[in-house]
């Protein structure tokens, strides 16, 4: 038995057929192939399936696929426009803000949601908002110093120095 | 110059500072993993691939009377299911057990692919289904039937070696996996016998769960048509894998298996190891008739299957006088390693324990015993820092110890007992560096009073008393802890291993090879495997500055056993100190055939052609030269070459290193403890590292904070904990405390730099350093805390439960 999910992901319509126990990270990762968001535990706890969906950080291994009907859904993979980075991709890069980089979809897309919300972030508010994401390489230091830069790139409208994709 | 010899091709050009080795280049790996375009073991999809899930075992300890797989076989979806005697392979390999030649007795018992006739821990794989989807296999699981008889379980290492234990295994009375001593026995007992002072302390040094953020996996595709193997594993080490899985566990052929490591996402040592699962999805594949087979494990599975770290129990006595100065030190450990050995779980509590449990200091006189044993538990293997963080928890927490017991300063008995500058090689009098026979390690370099004056610098330290007294008036219990550690990294040269008497079955050396195109575009090839730790990156520096070629001209492969030379992987801190070199020894090897080539073009002799980065000139004659590219081009095509060379350049190097390298520094932490809840914050956290030479400073810096992070965790919040029937209670991440964001500060990090003088990079190694030295440091911080309330000694991690009954105590106690 399977049910209807219609939702746009990243901007394109999709409509896809799925076992009512299906989640959204499954449906994600195995039927739309966006691997970029990750499971990283099976409680809820590690933040790395973090996606947006309708504009909020949601874990998406705790949203049933069904529950995405009709949601406006964004992954990692379509967080860059048209080749350029978004800012949050620049400072990440630029901070030194991963290493083994399995945790960082789920990152970036939590801070995404803090920045949307507060543009000028206290570190408190940045260490809040990523307390549900789990990252067992950094100690979250240099995450701190690149959520902060990108709070600062899209409040100055600068350009990040990290320039596009390559 | 000729480069017939190595001290020729490892040139003193290195240390030059410009070039890119020294700058934080931004990680070329991090477009795909910000992007999304990662590319780990879960991600892969290959054409028919089934799914495998493995039955565990509910119960720590078990005997396994009848397995019924009829049911499992009807479901939908199933193509197979295996139990343990379908399995024609040989238990895992035991790698590296404690004794070896040095004759001490190990009773070696290692893990089945699936288990046979008995469980030994909760968790181990006793049956497996290979079905066409993950849920279907997973379904599959709970229908098969297994009929248990349960046992008594024991797993406290302490508690499993006393009389009336349950036991394990019938090779290993009193569950006893080894007795191991190192140092120097009579000696020290007559130093500690005839001292003013001796401190004594029993240490817990609880058990941890490594938990990097991708949890391990395998794939593997057998091919009728080849009748070969392939594997794709979250692996620090895919060479070792192939030949451990073809030698040792398999028979397969070493050549037909083919073992690939993805992108890894964090390992930490947790998957350097042989494991069960690797050789059951090459048996499944084949059974399936050639379908890949995968199996990637959840996390509460992960939490049983993959090693996990420490779990120590430590009896201390220091002992010197009353001016501060220490005659000896004397630690008898139980070192829990599970219900059967991981592959190199014997080695961790023995080499990489006792014989740096001297730490920086001059002490005259050490001994050290640990008693490995079998308990109800998953296995215990090296978890970032591996031993180390264990010694320097028992010195450093032996240090406070005593300057607590004399009153005096703890930063004045570290200083007091430091090696001198000038002490360098230093072989430790008590033997702690040397093999059975007569094979030493020396610590290769060190000046451990500046980084110790600039962290206390940097901490404020003179200051302490009224730091402490400002946070007393907001009800806060302020504590300060050093940690001066020393590790041993860079491991290590092989006729020291060989010597050793240990039975390390690994020569410690590495490759690197350089092919240079046509184009003169460059691809370095290297046996080491990176999980995080921005290898593309780093070695592309070193190949970029040993050529003269811009960065973005050097490409770096790894991790897959075809096509790459042979290596021992990214493990110990060593692939910068001794696969950098083997980069660089590579480097040199192409450099001198460009240099006899240049000299072919130029018609000039070798011997007058200068290279000054891709250059190649004739001595006095600039203007006749030829660059790297053109070289390249030149020597590809090979329509001129000179007698007896060969054409194209390619080459590989493969390096040993003639020493360890040994990083120190000191750590300082600063808690607060709130009076009225007993909740621990670490408010500041000081760390002066000396990692000698920095190839990219920004990623070593990066490897220093988390390292901080890991080691904090242990001290504050990480404890796995099983109950006395050997169920895994903190047996999910929401049972486990990890470090989060919101509980930790930002590091404040400062350097000295002394180079290795053992390797031509300076490069000493740093990817264990921060979790070797943190963890002490808290822990001395939150004593120090505490110790006004008299208590001088509590066991980690130091939960708001343990602090405030520790409290609570203390005040009851003074009423």
């Amino acid at each position: 038995m399977t049910e209807h999910v219609s939702l746009t992901v990243n901007g394109i319509g999709r409509e896809v057929d799925v076992e009512p126990r299906r989640l959204l990270v499954q449906l994600l990762r195995e039927e739309l192939d966006l691997t970029g968001t990750h499971v990283g535990c099976d409680t809820s706890q590690c933040g790395a399936c973090t996606v947006t969906m309708d504009g909020r950080a949601v874990k998406s291994c705790t949203v049933l696929a069904v529950q995405a009907d009709g949601a406006n859904v964004t992954t990692i993979e379509g967080v860059a426009k048209a080749g350029a980075m978004h800012p949050l991709q620049s400072a990440f890069w630029e901070k030194h803000g991963l290493q083994c980089g399995f945790c960082t979809p789920g990152m970036i897309m939590a801070a995404m949601d803090l920045l949307d919300r507060v543009s000028d972030p206290s570190d408190e508010e940045i260490r809040h908002a990523i307390e549900g994401n789990i990252c067992r390489c950094t100690g979250y230091h240099n995450i701190v110093l690149a959520i902060r830069e990108a709070a600062r790139t899209l409040r100055t409208g600068e350009t990040a120095s990290a320039g596009g994709v390559s | 110059m000729t480069a017939e010899t190595e001290a020729d091709v490892l040139t003193a050009e290195t240390q030059v500072s410009a070039g890119p080795v020294g700058q934080s280049l931004k990680r070329r790996e991090d477009p795909r993993f910000i992007t999304g375009e990662g590319n780990y073991l879960d991600d892969i999809k290959l054409a028919g691939m089934s799914h495998l899930a493995i039955l565990r075992s509910p119960y720590a300890h078990a005997r396994i009377t009848s397995i019924d797989t009829s049911g499992a076989k009807a479901m939908p979806g199933v193509l197979a299911v295996i139990v343990g005697a379908d399995i024609p392979y040989n238990p895992l390999p035991m790698a590296w057990p404690a004794g070896g030649s040095s004759g001490v007795q190990n009773n070696v018992n290692t893990p089945r692919v699936l288990a046979t006739d008995d469980v030994k821990w909760t968790g181990e794989g006793v049956a497996a289904v290979v079905a066409e989807t993950p849920e279907q296999a997973a379904d599959a699981l709970e229908a098969i039937q297994v009929d248990w008889e349960p046992l008594p379980a024991v797993v406290d290492a302490e508690k499993a070696t006393k009389e009336g234990a349950p036991q394990l295994h019938e090779n290993a009375p009193n569950n006893v996996v080894f007795v191991w001593k190192v140092g120097d026995e009579s000696g020290t007992a007559a130093a500690i016998d005839s001292a003013e002072v001796v401190v004594r302390q029993r240490l817990v040094n609880q058990r941890l769960i490594p938990n990097p953020l991708e949890v391990r996996g395998d794939i593997g595709w057998y091919n009728p048509g080849t009748d070969e193997y392939t594997i794709w594993m979250s692996s620090q080490t895919p060479h070792i894998q192939r030949l451990l899985l073809g030698a040792f566990v398999t028979g397969i052929p070493e050549h037909k298996i083919r073992c690939i490591s993805p992108d890894v996402g964090g390992a930490f040592g947790t998957k350097i190891f042989c494991y069960a699962d690797m050789a059951l999805v090459m048996f499944a594949s084949k059974l399936v008739g050639g379908r890949p087979v995968k199996w990637v494990e959840t996390r509460r599975e992960s939490y049983q299957s993959t090693i996990h770290g420490r779990d120590h129990i430590s009896y201390l006595e220091i002992a010197g006088s009353r001016d501060g100065t220490i005659a000896g030190l004397r630690v008898k450990t139980y070192a829990n390693l599970g219900g059967r050995l991981s592959t190199i779980g014997p080695g961790i509590p023995t080499t990489l324990y006792g014989r740096v449990l001297a730490g920086c200091y001059k002490f005259p006189n050490v001994f050290c015993e640990v008693t490995g044993v079998y308990t109800n538990t998953t296995f215990v293997d090296a978890y970032r820092g591996a031993g180390r963080p264990e010694a320097t928890y028992v010195v450093e927490r032996a240090m406070d110890l005593f300057a607590d017991e004399i009153g005096m300063d703890p930063a004045e008995i570290r200083r007091r007992n430091f090696l001198p500058p000038d002490s360098f090689p230093y072989d430790n009098p008590s033997g702690l560096g040397t093999a059975v026979n007569g094979e030493k390690i020396y610590i290769d370099s060190g000046n451990y009073e500046p980084a110790l004056d600039k962290a206390l610098a940097m901490a404020g330290y003179a200051d302490m008393a009224s730091t402490k007294a400002e946070a007393r008036t907001r009800g806060k219990l302020l504590g300060v802890g050093l940690s001066s550690y020393i590790e041993v990294c860079g491991v290590a040269p092989s006729k020291w291993i060989g010597a050793v008497g240990e039975g390390w079955g690994a020569a410690m050396w590495e490759s690197a090879n350089i092919r240079i195109h046509l184009t003169g575009k460059i691809i370095l090839t290297i046996g080491t495997q990176p999980q995080g730790q921005g290898h593309e990156t780093t070695f592309s520096q070193i190949v970029a500055q040993e050529l003269g070629v811009p960065v973005e001209d050097v490409i770096v492969q790894h991790s897959d056993t075809k096509g790459a030379p042979f290596g021992y992987g990214s493990y110990g801190s060593r692939t910068a100190s001794v696969g950098g070199s083997a980069a660089i020894k590579a480097a040199g090897k192409v450099r001198e055939k460009a240099r006899r080539y240049a000299a072919h073009m130029l018609e000039a002799s070798p011997d007058d052609i200068e290279v000054d980065g891709a250059t190649y000139s004739v001595r006095g004659s600039p203007d006749k030269k030829k660059t790297l590219q053109e070289i390249s081009f030149a020597i590809g095509l090979g329509f001129s070459l000179p007698e007896g060379m060969e054409p194209y350049l390619d080459e590989t190097a493969y390096y040993d290193t003639p020493n360890c390298t040994w990083p120190f520094g000191t750590h300082v932490a600063i808690v607060e403890i709130d009076d009225e809840t007993g909740v621990v914050d670490l408010v500041r956290y000081i760390a002066v590292d000396d990692v000698g030479n920095k190839i990219n400073p920004m990623i070593v810096d990066g490897q220093l904070h988390g390292g901080i992070a890991q080691g904090v965790g242990q001290a504050l919040w990480e404890g796995a904990v099983y109950d006395d029937n050997g169920q895994l209670l903190s047996g999910t991440m929401m049972d486990y405390a990890l470090p989060r964001a919101s509980w930790l500060p930002m590091f404040e990090l400062d350097e000295t730099v002394t180079p290795s003088p053992v390797n031509p990079l300076g490069a000493k190694g740093v990817g264990e350093a921060g979790a070797i030295a943190s963890t002490a440091a808290v822990a001395n911080a939150v004593i120090d805390a505490l110790s006004p309330l008299g208590i001088r000694h509590l066991d980690m991690p130091y939960t708001a439960q343990t602090v405030w009954r520790a409290m609570s105590q203390a005040k009851g106690g003074q009423a």
